[in-house]
């Protein structure tokens, strides 16, 4: 029995010694971080310790406004990406022909480059002295004003956010849905019809109780994702968010790092927590009201 | 008579109906196809203007009737994309193979051994899986900082290796094997690496390929960390390259150059989830989150 | 209401590859069930009988033919639309919603003048409830519920719109031997108490005779047989349905006509003046044989089986299809159990003379 648990923890120890060193630890030390006051990250030192740290970063005006985008970002885009994904998987879960393609189709944003793709959406959206860019031919064909997306009033910017951030997150949740869709069984479906059942009321009361947990494993997953969100927005208007006063929390934690304005783990620390705690909460809430709505078989 | 017309009737407007339902759901889902693919459209499109071209629309063209391939010998020349590219393929393939190695390792002894502690090991290691990355990332910063490892492979691999999620999923299938082929093993001899390697292993091999090529996307995508510890572009992952090439790269704002490189450096992964398809979509449904 | 199917047949394109051809799952079906009544729809799994079920409904349309319900023609009326109640093999109960929900769901679905008051609506569903004694359970949800109390629930829900026709798809086939028995007849007692047309599909014989005023016999997608239940054993029209039907199942022997005498292997078993000398199929069933010493048919003794009522001596027999002759007699004849042989002469009643190439029955009149 002594030799077998040693072989164990011996098979496990590649795995405890990159988890301690990279997780565990830091997940203390930022803790630690957060709390001390003045640290000084070339002469290692700190004078003192305290809440100063958190009174700092909910003061400071650039992580207002990154709180702002986030909340934002995350009302607009979780509802809506969320509500498009199941319209477009019960759309694909009711045909047979070309399925596979528009499937296949529909993942790809998945796999590239967020970076790389949110460069095409920047050269899309922007107006520049030689084009107003594809978007703004768009809105004139309607008749509308040229807008700069990537550098002009800050709700045009919020769109193309909020646009990048649901084009980027459908591929997962059409996959998800989908799959989801197809494990309910057919023959709740046929019962449905045989008592007179209509389409609407079928999806109400049929489908979408039976599919509520992976709908709400997708809100979820959504709220986290939404609120940790950072590299569409370094995609569409680079790397210094705050001057274009579009920073996210997770942007603000790595610029407090990081760059230009960087050398202050212990103010990274103390927003890296804050973001921690809210998504905790809001993750609380979501479970708390999924109670009432969410049919676990 | 006037019955069987009436259900004629019936029958007729419920086909007409269903008709009309149809091509409103391949209306939509046709719509969304072109918008996913739009975006690629007009990479690869803008890649073959030539510069000059490119400058003067200032109506954007849909199409181009001269494409050129120039900009592409320009994002190779006038940044180190190839450099970019052998970065991102060391970084992509070291971190994916000292993964597996430290994910099979673990979830054999939690599938399969006993030994003391395992169920608190267990769920320690679930707990981790809740962690967000953002938190410890600030430490692992200093700590990469304080070791020297800035720019270095060392310093953009080792914090990027360990996965919980994967352990567990592979946790989950290396427990589908049934004991008896341990029990089997056992008795002719064979010791755990060997049953390992040679039984476990290639039973679960499709699960091993899926995480293989999902960590595989995600190093190739990843841009926050090797963004924190590299500033020498002797360094730069593509992501990075990608970056410093938007705000500095190719003088000034030369966008078809830009989109060569943008494609240049997509096609791999897309060709990749054109290959495993069914594979990749499969273990994304299993679990996967984007990152 | 009586149902009608005339020269119904369902094509589905084949699913294998290469192959052109359709597959014919029902073949130029005709039948009438009169009102009121409960047909079993029997035969071999994919002999097309929940096919036939499919097509009553409506979720699937006939390639040709057509389906009355009373004097409406309702084979273009999508199932929405038949008003028929359908008990699904896996009972379909949503696992969501509550035993009352379930049963309610139906009544929803109603629109206009048809639909009713909540109060109503609770009043009927409670009325269905009581009809299947399920009204104690109303609140739980059906993964509480043990399987034949799901299948209670599935039968009210089908109940509760007062369908036109009752539909059930191998409805005992989830359950267990005991609750069978009991649930079959439950199945007949509700059926006369709501007098509701009754189709349901089985592959078990047993159940199908028990409770069915008729039963149709069905084999790829052709009928061979519809009658009493009764009348279908005694008469079977050929070798098919002679040995669907009967537990213990009926004896097969290759015999032959020879000279106005059925031959089993060199023994002379039965006199059937004015038949041409042929090789036929032979079948017995199992209550036919009587012990005699005398007989003209013998077997090697095997062995007894005590049933209870009755026993039954099993024995062989080169020209025997079977892997074991059956022969059911009552507990009061002696056997001895010593002999290597045993010998019997035959009930002419209980046997049936099968053409040898198309199986069908040839009738013969014995002395």
């Amino acid at each position: 029995m002594e030799k077998q648990s040693a072989k164990g923890w011996l098979y496990l120890l590649p795995a405890i010694l990159f988890l301690g060193v990279f997780m565990v630890y830091p997940l203390i030390d930022v803790f630690i971080y957060s709390f001390e006051e003045g640290y000084n990250s070339a002469s290692q030192t700190y004078y003192g310790v305290g809440l100063y740290n958190y009174s700092y970063v909910l003061r400071d005006p650039y992580f207002l406004q990154a709180l702002k985008n986030t909340f934002i970002l995350v009302i607009v885009t979780v509802p809506l990406s969320t509500g498009f994904a199941l319209l477009i998987s019960v759309a694909l879960s009711s045909i047979r022909t070309l399925r596979n393609l528009y499937q296949t189709i529909y993942f790809l944003p998945y796999v590239t480059n967020t970076l790389a793709v949110g460069l095409v959406f920047m050269i899309l959206f922007k107006k520049t002295p030689y084009t107003d860019g594809l978007a703004n031919l768009v809105i004139g064909w309607f008749g509308g004003e040229a807008i700069d997306f990537i550098d002009g009033p800050y709700w045009a910017k919020m769109f193309v956010l909020c646009v990048y951030t649901i084009w980027v997150v459908m591929p997962f949740k059409i996959l998800i849905l989908t799959s989801a869709l197809a494990s309910v069984d057919e023959v709740y479906y046929n019962a449905a019809r045989v008592d007179g059942t209509s389409k609407w009321r079928t999806f109400v009361r049929i489908t979408l109780p039976m599919i509520s947990p992976t709908v709400f494993y997708l809100i979820i997953t959504g709220f986290i994702g939404a609120f940790k969100a950072y590299s569409d927005a370094v995609a569409l208007f680079g790397t210094d968010l705050n001057a274009a006063g579009m920073n996210t929390i997770v942007g603000y934690v790595y610029d407090m790092l990081y760059g230009n304005s960087g050398g202050y783990p212990s103010y990274a620390s103390a927003a890296a927590i804050i973001l921690f705690a809210v998504v905790l909460t809001i993750t609380c809430i979501n479970l708390l009201i999924s109670r009432k709505h969410v049919h676990y078989s | 008579m006037t019955q069987q017309t009436d259900y004629e009737k019936t029958e007729k407007s419920a086909r007409a109906g269903k008709r009309m339902m149809n091509a409103l759901v391949y209306a939509l889902l046709t719509l969304w196809a072109l918008m996913v693919l739009f975006p690629f459209y007009w990479m690869v499109l803008t890649s073959v203007k030539s510069y000059g071209a490119y400058n003067s629309e200032y109506i954007p063209q849909l199409f181009t009737l001269s494409p050129t391939l120039e900009n592409y010998m320009e994002a190779f020349t006038a940044v180190p994309l190839a450099r970019y590219f052998v970065n991102t393929l060391i970084f992509t393939v070291v971190t994916t193979a000292i993964m597996m190695a430290v994910t099979v390792l673990a979830a054999y002894a939690f599938a399969r051994l006993n030994f003391r502690g395992k169920n608190a090991a267990f769920v320690i290691f679930l707990s981790l899986m809740m962690i967000p990355s953002e938190l410890v990332v600030i430490t692992n910063f200093v700590t990469i900082t304080n070791l020297s490892l800035r720019n270095t492979f060392l310093g953009l691999i080792l914090p990027s290796v360990t996965s919980v999620f994967y352990i567990y999923l592979l946790k989950e299938n290396f427990e589908q094997v049934p004991d008896d082929l341990y029990y089997a093993a056992k008795v002719d001899g064979t010791s755990d690496l060997k049953y390992l390697l040679k039984v476990m292993i290639p039973i679960c091999k499709p699960t091993i390929v899926t995480i293989a090529i999902l960590k595989v996307i995600e190093c190739w995508n990843s841009y926050v960390w090797p963004r924190l510890v590299t500033d020498d572009e002797n360094y730069f992952l593509v992501s990075n390259g990608i970056q410093a090439i938007r705000e500095s790269g190719f003088g000034r704002e030369n966008i078809p150059a830009m989109m060569a490189a943008v494609v240049s450096i997509s096609v791999p992964l897309i060709v990749l989830f054109l290959i495993f398809r069914q594979k990749i979509m499969a273990g994304v449904a299993r679990g996967g989150t984007k990152g | 209401m009586k149902i009608v199917l005339q020269n119904v047949t369902k094509k589905f394109p084949s699913r294998s590859k290469g192959v052109r051809e359709d597959v014919v799952a029902v073949r130029d079906f005709s039948f009438e069930v009169p009102d009121g009544q409960l047909i079993g729809l029997l035969g071999p799994s994919g002999c097309g009988k929940s096919t036939t079920l499919n097509l009553l409904c409506g979720l699937q349309k006939p390639t040709s033919g057509r389906i009355f319900f009373g004097d409406d023609d309702v084979t273009a009326l999508p199932a929405e639309k038949r008003g028929v109640g359908f008990v699904f093999q896996s009972y379909a109960l949503y696992p969501h919603l509550t035993v009352l929900q379930n049963i309610l769901f139906p009544l929803e679905n109603l629109k206009g003048k048809d639909r009713l008051s909540k109060e109503a609506m609770r009043e009927k569903a409670y009325e269905a409830a009581r009809l299947v004694q399920i009204d104690e359970l109303m609140d739980r949800k059906p993964s509480e519920l043990s399987g034949g109390q799901q299948q209670r629930v599935a039968i009210a829900r089908a109940l509760v719109k007062r369908p036109r026709v009752l539909l059930l798809d191998e409805p005992l086939s989830n359950l267990d031997a005991r609750l069978r028995l009991q649930t079959r007849e439950e199945i007949r007692r509700i059926q006369r108490e709501t007098k509701i047309t009754t189709v349901f599909v089985t592959h078990d014989q047993e159940e199908a005779m028990s409770i069915s005023d008729m039963i149709v016999v069905m084999k790829s997608g052709v009928i061979q047989q519809i009658g009493k239940p009764q009348e279908v054993y005694d008469n079977p029209v050929n070798l098919f349905v002679a040995k669907f039907l009967g537990t213990p199942p009926i004896n097969v022997f290759s015999g032959r006509i020879d000279g106005g005498r059925l031959m089993i292997g060199g023994d002379a078993v039965l006199a059937v003046p004015g038949l041409d000398d042929q090789e036929v199929w032979v079948g017995v069933r199992p209550e036919g044989f009587v012990l005699d010493d005398n007989g003209p048919l013998c077997c090697n003794f095997s062995g007894v089986e005590v049933m209870g009522r009755d026993i039954s001596v099993v024995s062989t027999n080169a020209a025997c299809e079977n892997a074991a002759i059956r022969a059911i007699i009552s507990a009061e004849s002696r056997v001895d159990t010593q002999k290597k042989t045993v010998r019997f002469s035959l009930n002419p009643g209980k046997v049936f003379i099968f053409d040898r190439e198309t199986e069908a029955r040839i009738p013969f009149e014995s002395i």
